[in-house]
């Protein structure tokens, strides 16, 4: 029945004209951007002028020290100049629209938008509204999308374990709220990962997760069981407060990320979080810590990872 | 006035007439249909040839804004809409502001409304004061001030002894509750069908459950009270099997779908398009072919355009924050006619969940023809197609999930109380 428009991230020529979301972005384009992302790292050279002139906006509708410090520096070795917008604190509070808030910072001649969200889809919406050379970035959007943290971890399992196609990863934690985990599910599926599992109580899952092509487990060292990636999730301490969960104690307890849990994995599984970690809530610091943590690394790829993004978009006119 | 209508072909669904006759009206009422009473002279030969002449449309839900909302639509625009989309009689839910919960205000409306000489407004009443749940409001009084009916609209009640305390004074006099059913604990935050698009889209979902606990609820309170109970909007298969099966025992209950649920499905949410956002949610595709069957088969009784107009600044936000609703008035026909030719069925038992089935829902007298009653009619053409465009539309709500779509079927005249309304 919909008129079914094309997919809004790519130009009229099937290349990156947004980045919003990972789910059905063609797996050529998710091997450029970790193989730009690997020549960066590669590069002597901290800084590169490809963004030279160029306006990137930090927009950010929900509070973040991490992501947007990452994509500042990014921006920044690209020599864009960048500038960073906390709308919590400003136009928001004055009963701005966020369109009004968009078409103004447009008219400041902006040339790409990094932007995070409550509200998921609310980089789509963006997107729709601006003038057709800016580009948009999601920096991450309610429970939607966090593309470039997908793409980082796609980054990291990949510098670990060099192939997809023959990997069990499980995510562990609250799917049910997680950008992060939805970004890796379809990233994983792209890139060809036969045994994505999600381990999580039945509270933190969203329905029907199992059509995203994953395996559900409720018992963490069952679903840990001889995978050769564990990716851990943040888990909010709002998610305490409702009926979700009884405690972080018990969540700990069956789904927290042990040494003794973690034995289940293969000897030479990697352990991904994307931060900030909630120590003893989800992850135990000996994990945390430990040598098969890839964590501090996830940061490092962080960074060249949205250079790649940056620099493939303002390249492609 | 003197109208003879000319060759086009009768559709009456109350009567099962479905046949090439005549039409002449008189002084506001149908003279005679077939042969031509004896010296009858038109003032006016209306050329019905290739169209299709059927009772006035009777619609279960249009939202009027009015009182409180003129910003987003007001009694002239939306009862253009109506004509325009040969709805002669609807029902207007009390989500005004003020609610309509005071005779004085239901006069109102229905004083505005006659003055405009358009369709007919018959208003349903709150059934709780400010719609607040918690206190009746004088039902009998909002009677004799017009209400047909009384409903909550999509406010909660208080708990459920209100509900049942509702039921129990309006069974006293009789008088129809409207419910929708949503249980507000288990749909709370929610935007979207709990289903896999919702999952993929990390929007917070309404279950099904929200749908039939609520539902069940209701269900049992109206075999406890004897209440007549029309239950307004079913999204769900579970839903609407569980009405099939009230109805199967005996209990005074009817139920109505709306028109973008009989088509759409979660899918249709796109790419996060707030045109999509309504309440309720765009269910399955497997929801949407149940609530498909029960129209056929007479378990849903009336189709209803849900008309909600909303303005665009409402509208252009993201998805979860955007105000759900969607115009309808003009839709309810070309809808219903492309669900009857998808479903297979014939004109008149489509047009019957619009016209006659509507008609019993809201227990007026409308929805047939018939020689000697009054003479609100639809005459349009089946086979006309024409695109859904924001210019295209009367109604000041612009927004549908059928932008840019074309459909079939465009009313060509509406005529209320024997006079032509609208012509195109």
């Amino acid at each position: 029945m919909w008129l079914n428009p094309s997919n809004p991230q790519l130009d009229k020529k099937g290349r990156l004209h947004h980045l919003l979301t990972l789910e059905g972005l063609p797996a050529e384009i998710l091997w450029q951007i970790l193989d730009t992302a690997k020549s960066f790292l590669g590069a002597k050279v901290k800084k590169v002028p490809l963004l030279r002139g160029k306006s990137v906006f930090n927009l950010f509708f929900e509070p973040s020290t991490r992501t947007r410090t990452t994509f500042e520096i990014a921006a920044k070795r690209l020599s864009a100049d960048v500038i960073n917008l906390n709308i919590i604190v400003s136009s928001q509070s004055k009963g701005e629209s966020l369109l009004d808030t968009v078409d103004n910072l447009s008219a400041m001649h902006a040339d790409m938008f990094i932007v995070r969200h409550g509200e998921s889809g609310a980089p789509h919406f963006i997107a729709r509204h601006v003038a057709p050379d800016i580009h948009v970035i999601n920096a991450g959007d309610g429970r939607h999308s966090h593309p470039t943290q997908g793409l980082l971890d796609m980054y990291t399992i990949r510098h670990y374990k060099k192939d997809f196609t023959n990997l069990r990863v499980a995510i562990v934690g609250d799917i049910l709220h997680s950008r992060v985990a939805r970004s890796a599910i379809h990233a994983l599926s792209t890139l060809g990962c036969p045994e994505i599992r999600v381990i999580a109580p039945k509270t933190l899952l969203p329905a029907h997760v199992e059509q995203m092509g994953v395996h559900v487990h409720h018992d963490m060292r069952q679903g840990l069981k001889d995978v050769d990636v564990v990716m851990m999730l943040r888990l909010q301490s709002e998610r305490m407060q409702g009926a979700l969960l009884p405690s972080a104690q018990e969540f700990y307890k069956y789904y927290g990320l042990t040494e003794d849990k973690l034995a289940a994995a293969k000897p030479d599984a990697i352990v991904l979080h994307p931060g900030p970690m909630n120590r003893g809530v989800e992850i135990d610091s000996s994990v945390a810590d430990g040598k098969q943590s890839v964590i501090l690394p996830q940061v490092t790829f962080g960074i060249a990872i949205r250079m790649a993004v940056m620099s493939i978009m303002a390249g492609n006119k | 006035m003197k109208i003879h209508i000319k060759g086009g072909r009768l559709i009456d669904p109350k009567s099962g007439v479905d046949a090439k006759k005549d039409v002449y009206v008189a002084a506001g009422r149908i003279v005679a249909i077939g042969d031509a009473p004896a010296g009858f002279s038109a003032n006016r030969v209306i050329d019905a040839a290739g169209l299709v002449v059927c009772p006035g449309l009777v619609d279960l839900a249009a939202r009027l804004r009015e009182p409180g909302y003129e910003y987003m639509a007001t009694l002239e625009s939306e009862m253009e809409a109506a004509i325009a989309g040969g709805v002669t009689s609807l029902a207007c839910p009390p989500d005004t502001d003020p609610p309509l919960d005071e005779p004085g205000l239901v006069e109102m409306l229905k004083f505005r409304a006659k003055n405009l000489n358009q369709a007919r407004v018959y208003p349903v009443g709150a059934l709780t004061q400010g719609l607040k749940g918690e206190r009746l409001t004088e039902m009998a009084e909002l009677v004799d001030a017009g209400c047909v009916a009384f409903s909550q609209a999509d406010a909660p009640f208080a708990d459920n002894q209100i509900l049942y305390h509702a039921l129990q004074y309006a069974a006293t006099f009789g008088f129809p509750v409207w419910l929708r059913a949503q249980d507000p604990a288990l749909a709370r935050n929610g935007v979207a069908h709990d289903g896999p698009v919702a999952t993929r889209f990390g929007l917070t979902g309404i279950p099904v459950c929200a749908e039939t606990v609520a539902l069940s609820t209701i269900l049992i309170l109206v075999r406890e009270t004897g209440a007549r109970v029309h239950l307004a909007r079913l999204s769900s298969a579970e839903g609407v099997e569980m009405v099939r099966q009230a109805k199967r025992q005996g209990l005074p209950v009817t139920c109505d779908v709306a028109i973008h649920h009989a088509h759409l499905t979660e899918m249709d949410i796109g790419y996060f398009e707030a045109n999509s956002r309504l309440d309720p949610p765009l269910r399955s595709q497997r929801d949407r072919a149940a609530l498909r069957a029960a129209l056929a088969d007479g378990t849903a009784d009336a189709l209803c355009s849900d008309h909600t107009p909303v303005d665009a600044d409402a509208k252009h936000l993201p998805f979860a924050e955007a105000e759900p609703g969607a115009t309808g008035l003009e839709l309810l026909l070309p809808l219903t006619l492309k669900w009857a030719e998808e479903a297979k069925i014939k004109l008149a038992p489509a047009l019957a969940r619009i016209t006659s089935e509507a008609a019993r829902v809201l227990n007026i007298d409308a929805g047939h023809l018939t020689a000697g009653h009054t003479a609100d009619i639809c005459i349009f053409d089946p086979e006309h197609l024409w695109k859904v465009e924001p210019s295209a539309l009367k109604s000041q709500g612009r927004n549908t999930p059928y932008i840019g779509l074309e459909l079939k079927g465009k009313v060509r005249y509406t005529l209320v109380d024997g006079q032509v309304a609208y012509e195109f």
